[in-house]
């Protein structure tokens, strides 16, 4: 049993404690806006954040945030009001891992984005769309 | 904005939901259905002749339910398609509910695909709905008309419509379309209207409006949107399988009863391809699967191959006697090559590619303690064709099987198979509760069904002044239409042409892959186009601009990327310019790709992108351009780095890692894309960027070095030994 804060609420998870959070957050917990794509770390679909910094749920294990705050697209912002969100990029992982971008950092390059971005795959090929949404979202954030 | 009914996709039988639509109280439903013809028979709820449910129903509380045949892989058909409707119906957008279809093909089915299925697939979706669609809604607005010059008592030719109102020009009076609907009872025959009763497209409102945008993101933006994996059911159980490592081997003996005494482990489930692992929970399932051993049947016909060595080997096919099965044969190639002043010759060749959708294939089953009906949730491209391999697993009639379709995650040509759905409904067969069946993303690769690796043959005979007079071109490989598509050359001026295919069976599992051959067929064209203007030192564009002097639509694409990439201009250095040229599901386009390349490392890089795209009619501009961009980036990320191969019928890849997709610091910095308009009908363009972005690059690298690289991916090792040659 591995207690943490979710999106603002109180959890309890009933799973071995190797269990990755990915599963626990999505089966377990049936909350189901965190993705997995690959289950390697290598695509970045799963990403949430762990006491606000990104973290890859399909790498981390349910034990390792016991007690910690997590957060996830659903919690992201009350009536999804993050910039980003009202910027329409539509693959949840990509807005969890610029929230924490804009989070350090709120005026990025497009150098910054490139390199902290890059560990998401966006399959339909939207990665102009995507710094072009970042970077709306510093302006106007 | 347009509001959906529920965070996911909802839909429900056709029968239950039938009944559910003619129980809405204060208010009309219309019935439509495609007929053999493409037109739409539209009857008052009940009284359609085939017992069809609901397309567009209003609400008396004015709100407007349109429904949508489609699937929603994140390609916008979900929003064109009811905007169809609601712009002939003359609908207010932000009063406009969409709501997913049931999954009945003889409602719902696309009138452009044989048999009507309801296949969201090859771009078709648009174009094969539009008419019938926009005739449905104009039959809306004309009963309503009708109903209210009954209420006034008017000449019905004293009425207008503004969205979601009707007008009485003289009196000004108003009535929503609510208000009607709460008064209103459907004539028996609804009226008919003629091409002439639909709008003239420069009165369009919500057609080809660059502010409307789509309907799902909302829901995908907050995480609520339901994904075929994001489903969960009550009791549910969770699998994953052991395929057949070589396609076609069979599970011969496993140790499933050591792997069933598992603590979470429910059932393992022997299938005819694997064994399926069923647990309590997602972790236990596949926990349980790492022990879990199969010996396989040998002797699958997949078992000897190796591609790479195959692919070499395809070369000798075109030295044996027998000839190709024709695909277009035009005027005497014989003849025209031999009196050619100069000829040319090129081999291209291309790896196998796999989809890669972001979701990897998913389903959730339950089947009935009796075994004799299901309710299914999935992702699919193939609506009915999924409940109908549902269906089939079980051995039931499709009336048996509730299908419940959800968003999907990517598509690209994979899910219109029902592989993964079967699966699940096999798997809860054997256990009777609800399955989720999941592949993961080893699987997804291991088990692929993949764009068919090919040798292109070339050869093309020129005149005295330079004109393209004869021209072969036979594609070698296995999977036959998969090979051919984008083969032809319609829209270039060329008198003599012999075009074939040349079969070889592998016994892999192959599929439709975004543009499907258009990718690797256009890499070739394109490339021995260049080849040959180069040898005349006729500049790229100059050299197409005579091709396709009879075209005009094709040649108007060609000026306005090459206007759009101010083609002719210097370039910063160590960058050149390539163009491409491409039709795909009866839309055209030209691609101008700006490139660069590391000389040391053999990694090329594309700048910027231009297209411009002649899609007649556009119903979403703002989406057609996202889809091009796409297109564009699916087209070069399989040009640079993606490739699949086998070895003793075993795929090699199994992740992101050693299977590369691109990524952000890899795309374009610029990508520009300007719609040519018209009021042509609507085509395709959802697959459209693939083949311009593979021929544009591969022309840009010749351009650059002089050199060309007949081999794609353009992976660095091959960049590198061209270069080096
Ligand atoms: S699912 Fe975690 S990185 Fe891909």
């Amino acid at each position: 049993m591995t207690s943490f804060m979710l999106n603002g609420k109180q959890v309890s998870v009933k799973a071995a404690p190797e269990t990755p959070l990915l599963w626990a957050i999505r089966e377990h917990l049936k909350l189901t806006g965190t993705k997995y794509g690959c289950g390697a770390g290598l695509c970045g679909a799963c990403t949430v954040h762990v006491d606000g910094k990104a973290a890859l749920a399909c790498q981390t294990e349910v034990s390792a945030v016991a007690g910690k705050r997590v957060v996830t697209i659903e919690g992201l912002s009350p009536n999804a009001s993050h910039p980003l969100q009202k910027a329409w990029i539509a693959e949840q992982g990509q807005v969890m891992k610029a929230a924490e971008l804009l989070a350090i950092n709120p005026k990025p390059s497009r150098a910054d984005i490139v390199r902290h971005m890059n560990g998401n795959i966006c399959r339909c090929g939207t990665y102009t769309r995507i710094i072009a949404a970042i970077e709306r979202a510093a302006r106007e954030g | 904005m347009t509001r959906i009914t529920s965070p996911h996709i909802k839909s429900q039988g056709p029968e239950v939901s039938r009944r559910s639509f003619l129980a809405g109280v204060g208010g009309l439903t219309f019935s439509i259905a495609f007929l053999g013809d493409g037109a739409p028979i539209l009857n008052a709820a009940g009284k359609g002749d085939l017992g069809v449910t609901a397309w567009v129903r209003i609400g008396a509380d004015n709100v407007v339910t349109i429904f949508n045949p489609s699937a929603e892989m994140g390609q916008g058909s979900m929003t064109a398609l009811p905007l169809i409707v609601a712009e002939e119906m003359d609908a207010d957008w932000t009063r406009v509910k969409i709501e997913q279809s049931p999954v009945d093909a003889r409602v719902y089915g696309n009138p452009q695909f044989f048999g009507h299925q309801m296949l969201t697939v090859g771009s078709r979706t648009v174009q094969g709905y539009y008419t019938g669609l926009r005739k449905a809604g104009a039959q809306v607005r004309k009963a309503l008309l009708t109903a209210a010059a009954g209420h006034w008592k008017v000449p019905v030719s004293e009425l207008r419509t503004e969205p979601n109102v009707v007008i009485h020009v003289p009196t000004k009076r108003r009535l929503s379309y609510g208000e009607i609907a709460a008064f209103a009872k459907m004539p028996v025959n609804l009226p008919e209207v003629a091409d002439g009763d639909l709008k003239n497209p420069c009165d369009f409102r919500l057609i080809g409006n660059k502010a409307i945008g789509r309907a799902d993101i909302p829901a995908k933006v907050d995480g609520t949107a339901i994904y075929g994996m994001d489903v969960h059911v009550p009791g549910m159980v969770y699998a994953v399988m052991s395929r057949a490592p070589v396609h076609g081997s069979r599970p011969q003996s496993s140790n499933a009863a050591a792997i069933k005494a598992m603590a979470g482990v429910v059932d393992v489930v022997t299938l005819n391809h694997g064994v399926v692992v069923v647990a309590d929970t997602m972790e236990g399932a596949l926990a349980a699967r790492k022990k879990l051993k199969v010996e396989w049947s040998q002797g699958a016909r997949a078992a000897g191959f190796q591609s790479e060595k195959d692919l070499d080997g395809y070369r000798h096919m075109m030295e044996g006697a027998a000839a190709g099965d024709p695909v277009t044969t035009k005027g005497n190639v014989k003849n025209a090559m031999a009196a050619a002043v100069k000829t040319y010759q090129a081999d291209f060749y291309s790896d196998h590619a796999y989809h890669a959708q972001m979701e990897p294939l998913n389903a959730v089953a339950h089947v009935n303690t009796t075994g004799d009906g299901a309710e299914v949730w999935a992702g699919t491209q193939s609506l009915d064709g999924a409940r109908a391999s549902a269906a089939k697993a079980l051995g039931v009639g499709v009336d048996k099987i509730t299908f419940h379709p959800c968003y999907l995650g990517g598509g690209f040509g994979r899910r219109s198979w029902s592989d993964y759905i079967e699966e699940a409904v096999l798997t809860s067969k054997a256990m009777r509760r609800p399955v989720k069946l999941v592949w993961t993303r080893e699987d997804d690769v291991a088990y692929g069904a993949f764009r068919p690796m090919a040798l292109q043959c070339l050869k093309a005979g020129v005149d005295k002044a330079g004109n393209i007079v004869a021209w072969e071109h036979c594609v070698i490989g296995d999977g036959r239409s998969l090979l051919t598509s984008g083969i032809r050359i319609p829209f270039y001026n060329v008198p003599n042409q012999n075009i074939e295919l040349r079969g070889k069976s592998s016994g892999v599992r192959l599929k439709h892959w975004r543009a499907v051959g258009h990718g690797f067929n256009k890499f070739a064209i394109e490339s021995m186009v260049d080849l040959i203007a180069a040898d005349h030192k006729i500049d790229p564009v100059e050299f197409r601009r005579r091709l396709t002097r009879h075209s005009p639509r094709a040649l108007k694409v060609i000026e306005t990327a090459a206007a759009m990439a101010k083609w002719g201009t210097p370039r910063p250095a160590g960058r050149a310019l390539g163009i491409a040229f491409a039709e795909r599901s009866d839309s055209l386009s030209a691609g101008v790709a700006e490139v660069s390349v590391d000389r040391a490392k053999g990694r090329m890089r594309v700048h910027r992108f231009w297209a411009s795209l002649d899609a007649g009619q556009v119903v979403q501009p703002g989406n057609a351009v996202a889809q091009m961009e796409s297109g564009i980036v699916y087209g070069l990320s399989s040009m640079f780095s993606e490739r699949i191969t086998f070895e003793n019928g075993r795929v090699q890849q199994s992740n992101f890692h050693d299977y590369e997709v691109m990524r952000m610091a890899d795309a374009p910095e610029e990508i520009h894309v300007e719609i040519i308009r018209n009021n042509e009908p609507p085509a395709g363009i959802g697959e459209t960027g693939v083949p311009i972005a593979s021929g544009a690059v591969a022309n840009a690298f010749f351009a650059l070095t002089g050199k060309q690289i007949r081999h794609m991916p353009f992976t660095p090792d091959r960049v590198l030994a061209v270069l080096k040659a």
